[in-house]
């Protein structure tokens, strides 16, 4: 697209910043936090030269931030707030609560390493460790994607009425700078109708929420919940769409990269798709048939997109950065489940690999999947460094 | 000191609460008397009982009930989401149990009295967490038997009037349900100022304190009496007025209707009487001034 954009060298998250003030949020509760505070600090900057007019809750917690997030939400406004880490730890009860009451919040998180011991550096464990909160998951490998990603979250948010969080990781995607095409005001006009949810806290309205329910009440909310996280991938794959027809940009829930006659797939998330994508392409020159997929929306699993990716696929390699002790890598898991009781599926190696931060070249990858050869697969993941 | 109490029926009968419940009968004149124009906000609390399971509600107003911890950043997100949509003229009131104020939303309370958010926050201070089957809070005071502390809390209860005066809000304010016309007053007047109001108001719980049905208004009335808990008000952190104090009864006469202080000695009520007493001597420097 030549026109309908600016063309700005910017960061991960200023790009992401960049997004939220064109899906103009009207209430922004926010909390620092490092490697996210870029994002609160470019709204703020937004907001003090007046191109923002959103108000801006500087809170105590994050904790705090979330409660005020799904008070305004529910209220009837478009929130944003943005977190990494331990602020995303704080704020796990409120993320439940949020799900709970289907509030479209949108939030950004910096994938950052958790304590203890302290780390400041990419790795996916903290917002895959949320898996199972009732937010939609977006993980994000470019500044470019990240904002538009914010752009299709709040899209999607609206429409199935769920939370929904995009992930990029700390300093490889949210402070490495990237010319990244930043949107007009109309496009995102276009694209994102005003916010005007039916159900809200209004005196004229009277309706409540959060009060103690039976144990029917309990499962049919829960029920409801689940409904609208099998809807979320649907709308994904339009909303996308819908962004593609206007920006020339489109993801789709799940990439496939060279995955045509492909004998081994590469699988992974974030910032390691576009190593993994060097790696791929490397390895396609020396006449191996790789390939690669990358999973962009994790929650909802798109459990049968990948099942068709991966059927008649013989060897399938997940890179995790992220970890969780007892099981391995997320990727990992989530694969085996969704591919079970696949005629031909793949055998599959998980490897843990920029666990902690811990830098991941195209070259390694390729070893790799050459080293793969040489083994045979096992059930749980696997450390390679 | 009289007030005409005008009530607006918000609240309505039939709700959970045990017979003769003080928080209930704060929450009716609460409620009432901020009138339709409100959204509440109500943490796990007796308070969430009284509001009503779903789907049914005692409160002819939206209330949201949030987690324990964030009563006053729940309030002050719907009064940021009310402003950004031009709806200012709506209320919004958090009600909170003193667990839910003292001790673990004491962080998300004064941070809010801190960005002075445009909020009412109550507390229904019954010095215990009596909803959990009463154990002790930080608002519990000296020597009480509580289920956490079967031999009497050894530490004073916090002076959360104070801490929230010390923050220089707009407006902060003690009542009990024992002066409900006072309480009433307090309640309207906060009602029309703007920024961060906090009101703690005592309400025996029968239960938890070991008092008949029928005493509740009758206990906490002694409270005052006996200069247990004043009735004051503090406008900016240094306007303060006193509405109703000790008449010199002692405190024997407060503590000896509730089974919670059974176990004291002759020794500690003495001790008990001697705190109260300095604590006033102190207390009465602020309206002098």
């Amino acid at each position: 697209m030549s026109q309908g954009h600016t063309r700005m060298l910017l960061n991960g998250n200023h790009a992401v910043a960049h997004g939220v003030k064109l899906a103009r949020p009207m209430v922004v509760p926010v909390y620092p936090i490092t490697p996210q505070t870029p994002i609160v600090e470019k709204i703020s900057e937004f907001q003090l030269q007046g191109v923002m007019d959103a108000d801006l809750m500087t809170m105590e917690s994050e904790h705090s931030a979330m409660a005020a997030c799904i008070t305004a939400s529910l209220t009837g406004v478009r929130v944003f707030t943005a977190t990494a880490s331990q602020g995303l730890m704080l704020m796990h009860e409120m993320l439940h609560y949020a799900s709970g009451a289907q509030t479209p919040i949108v939030m950004c998180n910096v994938n950052r390493t958790i304590g203890s011991p302290w780390g400041f550096w990419p790795d996916q464990t903290d917002s895959l460790a949320q898996r199972d909160t009732g937010w939609i998951q977006y993980y994000c490998e470019s500044a470019q994607e990240s904002l538009d990603t914010i752009l299709q979250a709040y899209w999607v948010a609206e429409k199935v009425l769920l939370p929904a969080m995009v992930m990029h990781e700390a300093f490889y995607v949210s402070h490495a700078l990237e010319t990244v095409d930043v949107p007009d005001q109309e496009i995102a006009d276009t694209y994102l109708p005003p916010f005007s949810p039916y159900h809200r806290l209004d005196p004229e309205i009277g309706a409540s929420w959060g009060n103690v329910v039976n144990q029917d009440m309990f499962y049919r909310h829960r029920q409801t919940l689940g409904q609208s996280m099998e809807k979320a991938i649907e709308v994904a794959l339009e909303a996308d769409m819908l962004w593609e027809k206007l920006t020339g940009r489109g993801y789709g829930v799940i990439e496939e990269h060279r995955c045509t006659d492909a004998e081994i797939i590469i699988a992974t998330t974030g910032s390691m798709a576009g190593t993994a994508r060097e790696a791929v392409d490397q390895l396609r020159d020396s006449g191996m048939p790789v390939g690669l997929l990358k999973v962009k929306l994790f929650r909802p699993f798109p459990v049968e997109l990948v099942r068709r990716a991966l059927d008649e696929i013989p060897r399938v390699i997940v890179l995790d950065r992220n970890f969780a002790p007892g099981t391995g890598g997320f990727l990992h898991q989530e694969l085996k489940a969704a591919l079970y009781g696949l005629k031909n599926g793949p055998v599959i190696y998980g490897y843990l690999t920029g666990v902690g931060g811990t830098n991941v070249p195209p070259d390694k990858i390729a070893g790799l999947v050459r080293e793969s050869m040489e083994e045979e697969p096992v059930n749980s993941s696997v450390w390679k460094g | 000191m009289a007030y005409t109490i005008v009530e607006e029926k918000i609240f309505c009968s039939g709700h959970h609460a045990c017979p003769g419940c003080n928080a209930a009968l704060a929450f009716r004149y609460i409620t009432n008397t901020l009138g339709q124009n409100t959204i509440a906000v109500v943490p796990p609390s007796c308070g969430a009982i009284i509001s009503g399971p779903q789907p049914l509600s005692s409160m002819r107003i939206p209330v949201y009930q949030t987690t324990l911890e964030a009563s006053a950043a729940s309030a002050a997100g719907i009064k940021r989401a009310l402003k950004a949509q031009g709806k200012d003229h709506i209320n919004v009131v958090a009600i909170a149990g003193d667990g839910g104020t003292y001790d673990i939303g004491f962080q998300s309370l004064s941070s809010a009295a801190e960005r002075n958010e445009d909020i009412i926050y109550i507390c229904l201070d019954n010095e215990g967490y009596m909803n959990t089957g009463a154990q002790k809070s930080s608002s519990t005071p000296y020597l009480a038997y509580t289920t956490s502390t079967p031999g009497g809390k050894p530490t004073a209860k916090k002076n959360v009037a104070e801490i929230m005066a010390a923050h220089r809000i707009p407006y902060m304010a003690t009542a009990t349900t024992g002066y409900l016309d006072d309480l009433v007053y307090k309640v309207r007047k906060a009602k029309d100022i703007k920024g961060m109001r906090f009101i703690v108001i005592l309400v025996p719980c029968l239960d938890g304190w070991g008092v008949a049905d029928h005493e509740g208004a009758k206990i906490s009335r002694l409270a005052v009496q006996t200069g247990v808990f004043p009735l004051y008000e503090v406008e900016n952190g240094i306007k303060y007025a006193l509405n109703y104090g000790s008449q010199g009864i002692p405190v024997s006469n407060y503590i000896t209707r509730q089974k919670r202080y059974r176990h004291l000695s002759s020794e500690q009520i003495d001790e008990i009487q001697q705190v109260v007493n300095a604590d006033w001597e102190n207390f009465k420097v602020k309206f002098n001034a």
